[in-house]
């Protein structure tokens, strides 16, 4: 009897524990509509009812950028390579922004949706990965801003040098959601048991900052910490984004893949931890 | 028929002491406590008894099993806290079962609320695409289905306005339209009946029975025994976690009414008479001949009493009055209606009256019984037996008139004619 039920063509069958490997891809592909309408959904609400809408994912990297300009390069007088100082740091803000957003939003994944997750089922990784694509049209229209300023510097003679490495950079975007979102589930997964690391997050999250260089270039560190920066994966994708687009600055290929690589694990680290805690979460929220 | 859904041995325990949001500081407090021998001091001062009882589990389900058919229509009855939320959950994966086993063919789509992902600022129709999609819906489908469930829905006018601007009949509308047009092989409906007015309500019914109607599977978990009867078939009841009935849906209410007013009812209250004769036993059966203590409106019942007698009673007369909790007289039920006087025979036997169609609406009851002998009263008690009506398939649609204007049903049909007919 058991052996006849076992032999059926059951589409679905639950047990207390999956396979820890079974991520459940071609499920989450299935629902890729609801994806598609997670991004919709963030992007018309969280601009409605203000006045200048879209034009926020303007500003804020631009008062961002203005203020590390002033801060940073004229009372601190960090260098920058020999690079125009504004370029330099809005360069550093957008592509830290999409890593830090990626990670923040994904971070919370179990605990701003309780409610939703509470009541019906999807694959709930259809969350973290509307937020990487979401914010990815956010980097788009930071990135073309920062675009734009590039070729104005460029014309009026400023020491910039675009070069082929900027091919690179849908690698680096990729290295950077995976990061985020790796980092982000890994978080939201024990967020579910122990509420503290919220705030550890945001915190984190500015420290990792500063431990990355963002608001200066990787050589104006001190040899003895070169290592020890290096260690820190986002250290070679803000330094070949950099490079790429603006020419100063390093490109260590050993370095990238070192990058690569730490993606893939953490990814994977985050995607079994999540596969974990989405079975039963709501027993513990 | 197929089997469609297999539950086997399912169980789901919960710890205690794990259910609080933790924080670490508070599970560093806990542990500290603990080294010290001193009790949880998370737990509040009217918990202390729960204090030895960390780590201590509660079984919300045991051991349940069932199958479904295809195209069954099964209703999950049992009180608050028997199992039934849990159940709900484990089989819409909501949570995972702790051991057991749950197979299922076919894509299911569960509805434990409706508007789920409804987004306030989003207008209505693109709440009824995202809230589609949540369900389990793609794009497509959702097109094709548009026109219809903004139809069903009645806000056509409102569609392109933000529902946080919707009234919250309105909301509630649009979103139960959305779910009524979910196409899965199974659906699982949680007590959503319970939403909007009553002409909203009786609309959704009718949609729920024509989707059973087409063959697919559904459970239905309510407390709405009125709307348990009307759609189901099959009913299971669980208790404390435990399945402890399944079959034909007017049995497995019968059994849950009589478990939830065990302790109201007292059968037999007062059974009485002389050493000539007396009544024994006095109960309801239903058409399957099982004992009952909650008649379904509108279906067959006979009433039994078992009685001793010393002699044979000529020219014998049985009566009952059936009397509501106001202790108001609602009928008579005499066997001089059937066959005039008959006789009693002497020793042991049984007086049974048939009530083909019980017309009575929800409330509890008692009966009074006399038994007469040409015009001698040989028994007489005014209270031999309780029941209680809370579900009812008198009327062919949800119709129940409300107690206080009605305290029998009547069958009745109506004709509208205009002046020109």
């Amino acid at each position: 009897m058991a052996q006849s039920i076992e032999n059926e063509d059951w589409t679905l069958v639950i047990k207390p524990r999956r396979n820890l490997l079974d991520l459940r891809l071609r499920e989450l592909w299935q629902y890729r509509d609801l994806v598609l309408l997670f991004v919709r959904r963030d992007f018309v609400s969280v601009y409605k009812q203000t006045i200048l809408g879209p034009f926020w994912y303007i500003i804020q990297p631009l008062l961002t950028t203005i203020t590390f300009t002033v801060i940073f390069g004229r009372v601190a007088k960090l260098p920058t390579d020999g690079l125009p100082q504004f370029l330099f740091y809005l360069s550093g803000t957008v592509i830290w922004r999409y890593f830090d957003e990626c990670l923040t939003k994904t971070s919370n994944t179990f605990v701003n949706n309780t409610n939703l997750f509470g009541k019906v089922y999807f694959p709930r990784m259809a969350v973290p990965v509307s937020i990487l694509l979401s914010n990815l049209i956010t980097f788009f229209v930071q990135f073309v801003l920062f675009l734009i300023f590039l070729a104005f510097f460029m014309l009026s003679g400023s020491p910039v040098a675009p070069n082929l490495w900027a091919l690179l950079t849908p690698v680096l975007i990729i290295m950077m959601a995976g990061l985020g979102l790796g980092f982000g589930i890994i978080i939201s997964s024990l967020t579910t048991k122990y509420r503290d690391l919220r705030f550890l997050v945001q915190f984190g999250v500015q420290l990792l900052m500063y431990a990355t260089p963002v608001i200066y270039p990787a050589s104006a560190i001190p040899a003895q910490f070169q290592t020890l920066i290096k260690l820190n994966p986002m250290t070679p994708i803000v330094e070949t984004f950099r490079f790429a687009f603006l020419g100063a600055g390093s490109v260590h290929p050993l370095d990238l893949a070192y990058s690569f690589g730490f993606m893939i694990v953490i990814v994977l680290i985050g995607a079994v931890l999540f596969n974990r805690v989405e079975a039963t979460f709501m027993d513990t929220v | 028929m197929a089997t469609v859904i297999s539950v086997e041995n399912v169980s789901k325990a919960y710890r205690l002491g794990l259910i609080d949001a933790r924080t670490l500081s508070n599970e560093i407090r806990v542990a500290l406590a603990r080294m010290r021998g001193k009790p949880n001091p998370l737990l509040k001062v009217d918990q202390e008894h729960l204090a030895n009882r960390e780590g201590e589990i509660i079984w919300a389900l045991r051991d349940v099993s069932f199958k479904v058919e295809q195209g069954e229509v099964l209703g999950i009855i049992g009180r608050n806290g028997s199992g039934k939320s849990t159940l709900l959950k484990i089989l819409s994966r909501i949570t995972a079962p702790t051991s057991g086993t749950l197979r299922a063919k076919g894509r299911i789509a569960s509805l434990l609320e409706v508007g789920t992902g409804f987004h306030p600022d989003l207008t209505g129709r693109e709440n009824v695409y995202l809230n589609g999609a949540i369900l389990g819906m793609n794009r497509d489908e959702v097109s094709r289905k548009f026109e219809e469930i903004v139809d069903f829905s009645g806000v056509e006018t409102f569609i392109d306005t933000p529902v946080k601007r919707y009234s919250s009949g309105m909301y509630v509308r649009l979103a139960f339209s959305v779910a009524a047009h979910l196409e899965p092989e199974i659906l699982i409906l949680d007590e959503v009946l319970a939403v909007g007015d009553a002409d909203f309500q009786k609309k959704c019914l009718k949609k729920m029975a024509e989707v059973a109607g087409e063959g697919r599977t559904v459970l239905f978990v309510s407390h709405n025994m009125t709307a348990v009867v009307q759609l189901c078939r099959n009913a299971v009841l669980l208790d404390n976690g435990t399945l402890i009935e399944m079959g034909q849906v007017d049995k497995v209410i019968q059994r849950y009414i009589s478990n939830n007013t065990e302790t109201q009812i007292s059968i037999n209250t007062s059974l009485s008479g002389n050493d000539q004769f007396s009544i024994t036993d006095a109960y309801l059966l239903n058409t399957a001949g099982d004992r009952i203590q909650s008649p379904i409106s509108g279906s067959e019942i006979r009433l039994v009493l078992e009685y001793e007698s010393r002699d044979t009673l000529l020219n014998s007369t049985a009566m009952v009055t059936i009397y509501n909790f106001h202790n108001t007289p609602i009928a008579h039920l005499n066997s001089k209606a059937s066959f005039g006087s008959a006789t009693i025979s002497a020793g042991k036997g049984k007086l049974i009256c048939r009530i083909p169609k019980v017309p009575l609406p929800y409330t509890s009851y008692h009966v009074g019984a006399a038994i007469t002998s040409g015009d001698r009263q040989v028994y007489h008690s005014s209270n031999i037996l309780n029941f209680s009506v809370a579900a009812s398939k008198f009327y062919p649609n949800s119709y129940m008139p409300p107690a206080s204007y009605s305290l029998v049903l009547v069958e009745n049909e109506w004709i509208f004619q205009g002046k020109n007919e």
